[in-house]
C-alpha cells in the first residue's frame, strides 16, 4: 500500500487520527464501531429485503420457504435468482447451479479474509464465513487493510457489528416484506440498488494507479464478455482485474526500488 | 410453487444454503492461519476492486428493468455514485448521489 509520507496533510492526520482510535477501541466498541460504519447500506438492505419478501410471497412460496431461502442462503443476488429461474419452472438442478455460480464471489471473498481472520478459532472463522456477505465483506476488509495492526479480538468484533446490522436487517426485512409486504410502487427502481451498492462500496477504495486499473480491467472485461452464461463472465473479469492490481502494483514497487 | 413439490423446494433450498456456505468457508476454513504466498496475497488485495465492478458493469449498461436497453439516466448515475465516492471517500455520499442523479435522470426522461 502507498503513503504519501512526504507532506503530512490534514487528510492523513486524520486517517492517523482514526487509526489510534480503532487501535484503542474495547471489543464492545468495535462491534459498535462496525454496525455504525455499516448503516447507510441500510438504503439498500432495507427495500432490497422487503422486496425479496414479497416477490418470493407473490411467486408462491410459504413464509417457511421464504424464510429458510433467506436465513440458510442469506445471499440476495443468488435468492433472487433462484426465485425467477423457479417461477420460469426451470429444472430443479438448473435452479441449483444458476443460484450457486452467482455465489462464486464468495470463494474469493473467502480467500482474501485468510491473511485477517485466518487464525481466529475454528467456530469463529465458521461463523464469519456464515455472514460473509458483501457488505460485511467489503466494510471489514477496508477497515482491516486500513488499520492493520487491529487485534483478532477488534477485527471480529468489528465484523460481528457489521453482520449484526447487515444480516440481521435482510433477514428482519424479508420477514417483513413476506408478511406485511404489498406491491413495492413499480416508480422505484429497485433494480438499480444493486449496481449503485456496488459502486458505492468500492469507489472510495480506489487509492492507487493499481485499483483503479484493476477495477477498469473488471469493467472492461465483464462487458466484453456479457454474452456468456450468467455469473461466468464477470468472475474471469475479477480475476484478470486481480492479476492487473498485482502486477501493476509489482512494477511500482520495482521502480520505486530501482529508482 | 405448485410446480415443484415441497421437497423440491427444500432441496434447492438445502443445496444451495450449504453450497454457498462451503464457498464462503472455503480458504477460510481449510487454509486457517497456514501461510499464503506473496503473490497471492497481493492478488487478493485487489478482490473489492476486481469483483464488485465486474459485477455492476453489465447490469449498470444493459438493465434488465429496461429489458437490457442502455439507459443514459442509468449510466449518469452509475458514473455520479463511482465518481463522488473516489472523491469523497465516502460511500453514504455516493449512494446518495447516484440515487439522486437517477431520480434526476429517469424524471427527465
Amino acid at each position: 500500500m502507498t503513503q504519501t509520507t512526504q507532506r503530512p496533510s490534514r487528510r492523513a492526520a486524520a486517517i492517523d487520527a482514526a487509526r489510534a482510535r480503532a487501535l484503542a477501541r474495547t471489543p464492545m466498541q468495535s462491534v459498535i464501531h462496525g454496525a455504525v460504519q455499516s448503516t447507510p447500506f441500510l438504503l439498500v438492505i432495507v427495500p432490497f429485503g422487503l422486496l425479496f419478501g414479497v416477490v418470493a410471497t407473490k411467486a408462491g412460496f410459504n413464509l417457511a420457504e421464504v424464510m429458510g431461502f433467506t436465513v440458510l442462503v442469506l445471499a440476495g443476488a443468488s435468492q433472487f435468482t433462484a426465485v425467477q429461474l423457479m417461477t420460469d419452472h426451470a429444472p430443479v438442478w438448473l435452479v441449483i447451479l444458476s443460484s450457486l455460480a452467482v455465489n462464486l464471489r464468495m470463494a474469493m471473498y473467502s480467500a482474501s479474509m485468510v491473511p485477517w481472520l485466518g487464525g481466529a478459532s475454528q467456530p469463529a472463522r465458521a461463523a464469519v464465513a456464515y455472514s460473509l456477505i458483501d457488505q460485511t465483506y467489503v466494510l471489514s476488509i477496508e477497515h482491516f487493510q486500513n488499520v492493520p495492526k487491529l487485534s483478532m479480538g477488534q477485527r471480529l468484533a468489528y465484523f460481528t457489528g457489521t453482520a449484526i446490522l447487515m444480516c440481521g436487517s435482510w433477514i428482519v426485512f424479508c420477514f417483513i416484506g413476506a408478511t406485511a409486504g404489498r406491491a413495492i410502487p413499480a416508480s422505484i427502481p429497485l433494480d438499480f440498488t444493486v449496481p449503485i451498492t456496488f459502486l458505492a462500496m468500492i469507489a472510495p477504495a480506489l487509492r492507487t494507479p493499481a485499483h483503479v486499473a484493476a477495477a477498469t480491467v473488471a469493467v472492461v472485461v465483464s462487458l466484453a464478455l456479457g454474452t456468456l452464461p450468467a455469473g461466468v463472465g464477470p468472475m474471469i473479469a475479477a480475476l484478470l482485474a486481480m492479476l492487473t492490481g498485482a502486477g501493476i502494483e509489482t512494477l511500482t514497487l520495482r521502480r520505486r526500488a530501482g529508482a | 410453487m405448485s410446480h415443484y413439490s415441497t421437497l423440491e423446494i427444500w432441496l434447492i433450498i438445502a443445496v444451495v444454503g450449504a453450497g454457498t456456505f462451503f464457498m464462503r468457508y472455503s480458504f477460510l476454513g481449510a487454509l486457517g492461519n497456514r501461510p499464503m504466498p506473496d503473490w497471492l496475497l497481493r492478488m487478493l488485495r485487489y478482490t473489492p476492486v476486481a469483483v464488485l465492478p465486474a459485477l455492476a458493469a453489465p447490469l449498470v449498461v444493459w438493465p434488465a428493468a429496461t429489458g437490457g436497453q442502455t439507459d443514459p439516466a442509468r449510466l449518469a448515475a452509475a458514473a455520479a455514485t463511482v465518481l463522488v465516492g473516489f472523491l469523497s471517500r465516502s460511500a453514504l455520499a455516493a449512494i446518495l448521489a447516484g440515487a439522486a442523479t437517477l431520480s434526476l435522470g429517469l424524471y427527465l426522461s
